[in-house]
């Protein structure tokens, strides 16, 4: 272990989330699971980039009074960073729900295994 | 030392009736057994059916997987490999950033010379009091254009699954207008109150983008949830007066097409060190900040159609 | 600056721009845009790749009003040049070869869907090739597995879904990863541009700080990137994806969206991570070792395997075990090999396709093997190709896919302690390719004359017929005038350093 770990503490938490949510991505069979996996995903690599932008007693990057020095504000990237991910997570829902949707209305479940086995019994 | 046997005796031998048999000059069975001419082999239809039936039995229990022992040894087994692969990755996570920069201080790789120079010269740069949105719509704006192209492509992705044609949409309508709460007058009531209002903040958090917190795509997500709001309310019907496939189609392609050609104009002119005919204005006022504006207006007019078809298209597979 | 290094963004932008047009234009309109761009975009590279080489030199162009750390930027070197021009040539052909298939197995009323649908995925493809930053190629990697889904399932019977919905699983995945570890890597340098990281990578090696992230930060991307592009144990949405879905999909899937995440890779490994440093780390073995697995494993479930389409997708696992065993030897030869094999899979892998299409069509759509018994002379035409397609996988001179075994070979006995393992199984992995794709051609070539199906000859398939020739020719010249394009290669990898 290295010597920032309690310092990390949000980043830890972060990481913990990214892993429950990459699991619940990969080993879920419920599709519905699987979509809350993404996002549980994609949520935990936003609190990770929020917390890299930042800065002890620094406020959010919109300039007030005129000020414009660096001690005032906190890193503008990652939170630039964070507004582009969230459009491509939604996209990514929007999509994965509609194939969702798709299914279900054809097989009648939503489990990922039980479609495959019907696909298999259908013989095409 | 064998004697010589005369023919006669060396036919009633095993081995002589077996190398016959080998060489094929003798069928044993041609005159011993009795052949009756086949008969034609029908199908029974009850038969048939029954031996269909056993099929799709069999094929039921075959990929059952309830009836499946391997299946369920395997069920056992995923829980408890995933629940090992999850820790496994969580140590190793939390390892790499135990070893990360400290959170919160200054001293970092991240504070470099780019954020400084995004914080002390952004506002003069790109007129815009936002840094975050002159961030992402000026200085790494090739992001931002790709980003609103990710959210076109989901919405023809879903277009090509969910909308329907002609006949499965009369059926699709029937069935909807069921689970429609057409004259529900308290929600009705306070759809008339909140509608306009959340539609009006929505604008208001878009125009506010270069200026404060927001921008085009919460504002966009704003207004798609009030006009979702509104079809829930009043139904299809109402909102077909002002909002069809057709305008849906159009304004996306306005929006999309100004982005694309308004950026286009932009990145040409600075790769080449052109001068860009684009007014920064002052920097706090409305109109100011260049193209991030329009841009954000834009992004909105996009956002807010979409979240509203992927209602529509998740509800019933058409507007 | 000269006018010519514009190209790269305008090709970028105009195929951008042709999605939105297509999308409020008619279905035949949408397929002249498409036809248009694929060729304007092949003319651009074409003319760029000349200057390119003319000049010597890379060029970086600024997206924007800013320069390096601040904005954004693409950069154009002999390779970008080369493969862009590559990427239109296949997609092209990929297009008019599958174009009648199209009419078949989609709806009609969807159709302008998927020209906007490919045009977004060629300005995917070639973002990805020029980029000179990491986010943006991460928006630009989400664009293209996005649309590349959208191809998969927009012939909509209950497989593709299935599938489409596997491959969005395992790219999410790998796209969640590639995230995580460029956040990471973005925390220790502080930037985002490609030259700008790999300077700040270089300093913390040699002052020895964060070495764990960064060795973390590199796998994550890696895999993430592997798992996009299908290495062998995350492979298993390819065969449905490609089997099921209209041929034009399943040729651009194979031969281009799995080869941009690659080519992307590339760039990670050259202009991010710094090729030395890359090469110092434990990952490439992990590479190679898969890439063998792959090799062998792929080839293997395409033995077993009955449905002519799912046997070249199987066989598709194996081709890109081949590209991941170049890289994992850790060789500029190596490196070589794998571009090289890039190039010549590509072009035989979306041949192959388009051919067994032609196959299935006169076998009264069936892809069993004992339905296509005597097909090759019922369509001569594709019969053929897929003959010379078979030829070339099988790596017999004269094709594309020889000389990048010859490659592979050379690359192999200069690297010590991985010559034997890569000898072998490049020696396996060939007998095993020559098992089932000489079956196939063996079993299309046996007459078989009690069919109720009907033969097609040239005039009934013109267009199809001059695709299948210009595929060949294409493999032809990848085998028979290598030596330009590897020097060519050669030359473009040592721009990126």
């Amino acid at each position: 272990m290295g010597p920032n770990l309690l310092a990390n503490y949000g980043e830890a938490v972060a990481a913990i989330l990214f892993c429950i949510g990459f699991t619940n991505l990969l080993l879920q069979t419920n599709l519905i699971k699987k979509i809350i996996g993404l996002n549980v995903m994609d949520s935990a690599i936003y609190l990770f980039l929020a917390e890299k932008g930042y800065i002890a007693g620094r406020v959010a990057p919109i300039v007030v009074n005129g000020v414009t020095s660096t001690e005032a504000y906190i890193n503008p990237i990652p939170s630039g960073l964070v507004l582009t991910g969230i459009v491509v997570s939604v996209s990514v829902t929007a999509l994965m729900l509609s194939l969702t949707i798709r299914l279900y209305t054809r097989y009648h479940t939503l489990d990922l295994d039980e479609i495959s086995a019907q696909l298999k019994k259908e013989g095409k | 030392m064998s004697k010589k046997r005369p023919e006669s005796e060396y036919q009633k031998t095993f081995a002589f009736h077996f190398f016959r048999w080998l060489s094929g000059s003798k069928d044993p069975y041609l005159g011993e057994v009795e052949m009756h001419p086949q008969k034609e082999y029908q199908i029974d239809p009850e038969a048939a059916l029954r031996h269909e039936k056993e099929h799709d039995a069999i094929l039921d229990k075959v990929y059952d997987p309830k009836r499946n022992m391997g299946m369920k040894l395997f069920h056992k087994l995923y829980h408890a490999t995933s629940i090992i692969f999850c820790l496994f990755l969580i140590a190793l996570l939390l390892v790499t950033i135990s070893w990360l920069p400290a959170t919160g201080t200054v001293n970092r790789p991240v504070n470099n010379e780019v954020a400084e120079r995004y914080i002390e010269k952004g506002l003069e740069e790109t007129g815009a009091v936002n840094i975050v949105a002159g961030m992402i719509l000026d200085y790494r704006a090739f992001d931002t254009l790709g980003e609103s192209h990710v959210l076109f492509t989901a919405t023809i992705t879903v277009l090509i699954l969910l909308r329907l044609n002609k006949t499965e949409k009369n059926e699709a309508e029937l069935s909807d207008r069921r689970f429609e709460p057409k004259n529900d007058a308290i929600l009705q009531l306070v759809a008339t109150f909140l509608v306009p209002i959340i539609i009006i903040f929505g604008i208001y958090v878009i125009l506010n983008g270069h200026l404060g917190p927001g921008g085009g795509f919460s504002g966009g997500a704003v207004i798609g949830a009030g006009l979702v709001l509104y079809l829930n309310a009043f139904g299809f019907k109402k909102t077909e007066r002002f909002f069809t496939e057709k305008t849906y189609k159009w304004i996306c392609f306005f929006s999309l097409s100004f982005y694309c050609l308004a950026k286009s104009y932009s990145f040409y002119t600075g790769a080449n060190q052109l001068h860009s005919i684009i007014p920064k204005g002052t920097p706090g006022a409305i109109l100011s900040s260049g193209l991030i504006l329009p841009l954000n207006i834009a992004v909105g007019l996009v956002v807010a159609c979409t979240i509203y078809a992927f209602y529509a298209m998740f509800r019933k597979g058409g507007f | 600056m000269n006018f010519i290094c514009n190209f790269p963004f305008f090709s970028i932008l105009l195929s951008l721009f042709s999605g939105t047009v297509c999308s409020v234009l008619p279905a035949k309109a949408a397929k002249v845009v498409n036809r248009v761009v694929i060729i304007t975009v092949g003319v651009m590279s074409t003319i760029l790749l000349l200057y390119l080489l003319s000049t010597g030199e890379a060029f970086v162009y600024w997206m924007g009003h800013f320069p390096a750390p601040w904005g954004n930027e693409i950069r154009a070197g002999v390779l970008e040049a080369g493969m862009a021009l590559f990427f239109c040539i296949i997609m092209y052909l990929s297009m008019a070869g599958g174009a009648h298939k199209l009419y078949g197995e989609v709806v009609e009323s969807k159709h302008s869907l998927y020209y906007i649908l490919v045009n977004l995925l060629l300005s995917s493809l070639l973002a990805l090739v020029y980029t000179n930053d990491m986010f943006t190629a991460y928006v630009f990697v989400e664009i293209n597995t996005i649309s590349a889904c959208g191809l998969i399932m927009i012939r909509q019977v209950g497989r593709t879904i299935e599938a489409a919905v596997r491959y969005m699983i395992m790219s999410l995945l790998g796209s969640g990863l590639l995230l995580f570890g460029l956040c990471i890597m973005y925390d220790l340098t502080g930037h985002l541009l490609m030259s700008n990281i790999k300077e700040s990578v270089g300093q913390l090696v040699t002052s020895g700080e964060y070495q764990i992230p960064l060795i973390v930060s590199i796998a994550l991307m890696c895999i993430g990137l592997c798992i996009k592009s299908a290495l062998f144990p995350f492979h298993a949405w390819l065969p449905d994806a490609y089997g099921y879905s209209t041929v034009s999909s399943a040729a651009i899937l194979s031969s281009l969206v799995s080869k941009g995440y690659i080519f992307l890779l590339i760039k990670i490994i050259y202009r991010v991570i710094g090729f030395d440093i890359f090469n110092s780390t434990r990952i490439i073995d992990v590479l190679f070792v898969f890439g063998l697995m792959g090799m062998i494993f792929g080839s293997i479930s395409a033995i077993r395997e009955n449905d002519i389409r799912r046997m070249i997708a199987f066989s598709s696992v194996a081709q890109i075990g081949y590209i991941y065993m170049g890289f994992g030897m850790g060789t500029q030869a190596g490196m070589v090999a794998s571009v090289f094999h890039i190039l010549s899979h590509a072009a035989t892998k979306s041949l192959l396709f388009i051919a067994a299409i032609g196959l299935t069509d006169v076998s009264g759509g069936s892809r069993k093997f004992i339905d296509l018994t005597g097909a090759a002379y019922r369509n001569k035409w594709a019969g053929a190709a897929f003959t010379a397609g078979s030829l070339s996988m099988v790596g017999v001179p004269l094709f594309s896919g020889f000389i990048s075994k010859l490659l592979f070979s050379q690359a192999a006995v200069q690297v010590e302690g991985k010559m034997l393992a890569s000898l072998i199984v490049l020696g396996i992995s060939t007998v095993l390719n020559a098992i089932y794709f000489m079956k196939t051609v063996i079993r299309i070539y046996t007459p078989f004359s009690e069919t109720g199906y009907s033969g097609i000859t040239f005039k009934d398939m013109k267009g199809y017929c001059i695709v299948l020739v210009c595929f060949i020719v294409l493999n032809v010249i990848l085998g028979v005038s290598s030596q330009p394009i590897v020097d060519m290669i050669e030359q473009g990898l040592a721009m990126f350093a």
